[in-house]
């Protein structure tokens, strides 16, 4: 047995519980998960806001080319000239709105949140396997949000290239503005927040797989710590390979290589870089960028389904096919790559393998689909905001996902390349089903993270104003990117003979849904920060929840339980259970406990309660001293 | 809790929850995210040289001798953790010690190893790509080697302090499983330059 070196290992953290802590170590660089998560939750809810911003001056830049934006000045600066938004300042804004929002809000904000979160408390675990490296990871997290943020101010403006950072666009300072020093710090923001999710992808992996309490197998655990589970694992294969990526970038920029660089003319003199290619980038960009879509959406997927199954007080539909499907997921999304490199002139044939392996990730995003449709299917539904949020990521899931069957066709997506089509395909379907999970997990743990209730009215008024919005903002987008719009561009009305002119009403119509959307997350805002201060106190367990982290106390204290750590007897979604009195038993009630409602082969189990409690002592041994 | 008793258990697998040191465990992780970027370079180096317009090299004989060097200090670290488990300090002491100045011995031919490829006239910048490569794939390697020694310096130091504890050991263990992997990792690069030059 092991229990000889777990004695030494990760004993510290136990310690700490039988002192007070600092006010530095308690909240600044604390190492207890919970405070981790809501550093994580704070922080990312701030670049959301900035994220936001950015893309609302870009829309009213689309929607109203027209417009006199000298009352942004105070803000922007030398970046609104003569009334105009600079055209150099709108590609900034496009590229640092996609960055922010990929990586610092729906990678680190949704999974660095509720992985950090609820993976100790739902498995049954006193924190995360190693507390100082969880806490090194905020910090790396919290660096590379300083580094960027200070881009925004720098005179030649932040990285202008997107977000993909193309070289050799990217890769030359005399390409654009952006590309000098602005694209410097965006490549050792992005290498420290790299640092840092694989940090945070180690821990959440070593956890789950390490400290689950005794009884809980992994036929048990809920489906948002499989899906956390699954992050991570694609964190941790798919985040190195943009570090690689970015690595030999900034050889290219900084040492004069041409790893990307070939035969490049400025201003008529030739570079003296020859042999590179720039094609071999975009592989290895995408080989994280692809995986990095379920990066975002699958802890939003997770969250969904523990949401769901709550509020419907049903089983979920089809638990085993759902860790099935995200499985699937995680394995296809290492090989869809180069679907987006369907323009790069690549050998057709190789395209089509693609496209065949693309498709085939409708199968598993279908089967979660129809489970989440089940699981609703007469349930006795109580509609939370939380329920709100879980059941709008599905509807924009399913409509999202319905333009991706499109795009995945090289034939259709040579065509759709780069116009506004795409851009409401993976807003919809990874952008707003995303921040709709995320929006979920904060109104369904809000009770657990801060021990206080958020106002219900709050936030149904701001589900229907951002689910409203979201829809009237980006279905229109498909038509403008069927016409033909490409997407990063600047203005529109000197094109075509004024046929792009047509549609500007229907831009002026994205602008306006987009700015009313992004101000009524005000009311979140107002919601979120009140409530922690002067939140009604939270009940025990607010939503009759099965799962391990209600059981915990409502302070949330160091180690999470005060005395021994509750043992799992049954799976978390035991709601409504035929025979049963109660519409929801816990996951830490044997199953001698409720003899009325046990089916047969349950009832065999109870002959093994006895060995799970037995556990105990290895149990405490890992945590004890 | 005897070890009886654990045989008897046959739930799912509860006994599984808490079997591996979780700071072993990380390490093994941090191990996979290393072998990913490593593995992110040498595709991007076969795809690059799969386009054409790719100069041929010598590697440098040196390296030859470096990988042997490496291959010493790898198994002397074996011996180490063999020694530190049964408490004999001074096989420890003079088996770590003996990795560690293979280990700085292997960073010296790695120096020489460049200065060779320059005399060839194969530069980082400026030559061609291919030769770009070399200095990645090697220089990063040996970059990860200066992160193994200094982990490897922590452990020596507290092998000479003559503590007993079973902390120590879990450090040694934890040292040489990222050394053998480092050693590991050499070999496969240096296969893989001496195969697809």
């Amino acid at each position: 047995m092991a229990t000889a070196t777990l004695h030494a290992t990760d004993t510290h953290d136990h310690e700490h519980e039988h002192h007070e802590l600092g006010f530095v170590q308690k909240y600044i660089f604390s190492e207890d998960h919970k405070t981790i998560a809501k550093q994580y939750l704070i922080s990312g809810i701030i670049w959301a806001f900035f994220g936001g911003a950015m893309s609302v001056i870009f829309r009213l830049q689309l929607g109203f080319p027209n417009m006199d934006l000298t009352w942004l000045k105070p803000v922007l600066g030398q970046w609104i000239v003569e009334g105009k938004l600079e055209k150099e300042f709108y590609l900034a804004l496009v590229t640092m709105h996609g960055t922010v929002m990929v990586f610092f809000v729906l990678t680190a904000g949704l999974s660095g949140t509720f992985s950090n979160f609820l993976i100790p408390l739902q498995i049954g675990a006193r924190d995360m396997a190693s507390g100082f490296i969880n806490m090194l990871s905020y910090w790396f997290f919290f660096l590379a949000s300083i580094i960027m943020f200070s881009s925004l101010f720098i005179e030649t403006g932040p990285a202008s290239g997107g977000w993909v950072i193309y070289p050799p666009l990217s890769a030359l300072p005399q390409a654009m503005p952006g590309s000098g020093l602005g694209m410097t710090l965006w490549l050792s923001s992005m290498a420290l927040f790299i640092v840092s999710q694989l940090m945070g992808g180690i821990n959440y992996i070593c956890t789950v797989i390490n400290l689950r309490t005794r009884g809980m197998s992994f036929t048990k655990l809920p489906l948002t710590i499989w899906a956390f589970f699954f992050t991570a694992i694609l964190g941790l294969l798919s985040f190195p390979v943009l570090l690689s990526a970015a690595l030999l970038l900034i050889f290219d920029r900084s040492f004069g290589t041409s790893f990307y660089l070939s035969e490049i003319y400025i201003g008529g003199e030739a570079l003296p870089n020859i042999g590179g290619s720039a094609i071999l980038y975009q592989h290895l960009f995408w080989f994280l960028g692809h995986p990095e879509v379920y990066i975002v959406l699958l802890p939003a997927l997770g969250i969904t389904s523990e949401i769901i199954a709550t509020n419907s007080r049903k089983p979920i539909f089809g638990y085993r096919a759902m860790i099935g499907s995200m499985m699937g997921i995680t394995c296809l999304a290492f090989i869809v790559w180069a679907h987006h490199m369907f323009v790069t002139g690549m050998n057709p044939f190789l395209g089509s393998v693609f496209m065949f392996l693309t498709l085939i990730i409708a199968v598993p995003s279908a089967v979660k689909a129809f489970n989440y449709i089940t699981t609703l299917w007469r349930g006795n539904i109580i509609f939370t905001p939380a329920m709100l949020f879980s059941i709008g990521l599905v509807s924009l899931f399913i409509s999202g996902g319905l333009t991706g069957i499109i795009l995945g066709n090289s034939a259709l997506d040579i065509n759709l390349h780069d116009t506004y089509f795409v851009v409401a395909h993976f807003h919809l379907v990874m952008g707003a089903a995303s921040f709709f999970g995320l929006m979920a997990g904060v109104y369904h743990w809000f009770p657990k993270l801060f021990g206080k209730t958020m106002n219900k009215n709050a936030g149904y008024i701001h589900f229907w104003f951002t689910f409203v919005g979201v829809y009237c903002v980006f279905f229109p987008m498909h038509y403008i990117g069927l016409a033909g719009f490409p997407r990063r561009y600047y203005s529109f009305t000197a094109l075509g003979n004024g046929r792009m002119e047509a549609f500007v009403d229907m831009n002026m119509f994205i602008s306006i849904a987009a700015i009313l959307t992004f101000l009524a997350q005000a009311i979140f805002a107002v919601n979120f920060f009140y409530s922690i201060f002067k939140g009604k106190r939270a009940p025990q367990n607010p939503w009759n929840s099965t799962t391990l982290e209600w059981t915990a106390p409502i302070e949330g204290i160091h180690g999470n339980w005060p005395g021994e750590i509750p043992a799992v007897y049954r799976w978390p979604y035991d709601y409504s259970k035929p025979g049963s009195s109660v519409d929801f038993i816990p996951q830490n009630v044997p199953y001698s406990a409720t003899p009325e409602s046990n089916f047969p082969e349950e009832n065999e189990e109870i002959a093994n309660e006895k060995e799970i409690e037995g556990l105990l002592d290895i149990q405490n041994s890992a945590y004890s001293h | 809790m005897t070890q009886e008793h654990l045989a008897n258990i046959n739930i799912d697998e509860p006994e599984e929850t808490l079997k591996m040191n979780p700071k072993k465990f990380m390490l093994w992780l941090a191990i996979v995210s290393i072998i990913m970027m490593f593995a992110g370079w040498t595709s991007g180096y076969l795809v690059r040289k799969a386009e054409g317009r790719w100069h041929e090299f010598e590697l440098p004989q040196i390296f030859w001798y470096s990988t042997g060097i490496l291959l010493v200090s790898s198994i002397s670290m074996f011996f180490a953790v063999q020694a530190a488990k049964k408490d004999n300090f001074s096989t420890l002491k003079t088996a770590i010690s003996i990795t560690f100045v293979f280990g700085l011995a292997f960073l010296a031919t790695q120096v020489i190893g460049f200065s060779d490829l320059i005399k060839n006239q194969l530069y980082f910048a400026g030559s061609d790509v291919a030769s770009s490569w070399i200095y990645v794939l090697v220089g990063l390697h040996a970059l990860h080697v200066v992160s193994g020694l200094i982990v490897l310096l922590i452990s020596l130091i507290s092998s000479f302090k003559f503590t007993k504890d079973s902390k120590n050991l879990t450090r040694i263990q934890l040292c040489a499983t990222y050394w053998h992997f480092l050693d590991g990792l050499w070999l496969y690069l240096f296969l893989f330059l001496y195969f697809n030059r």
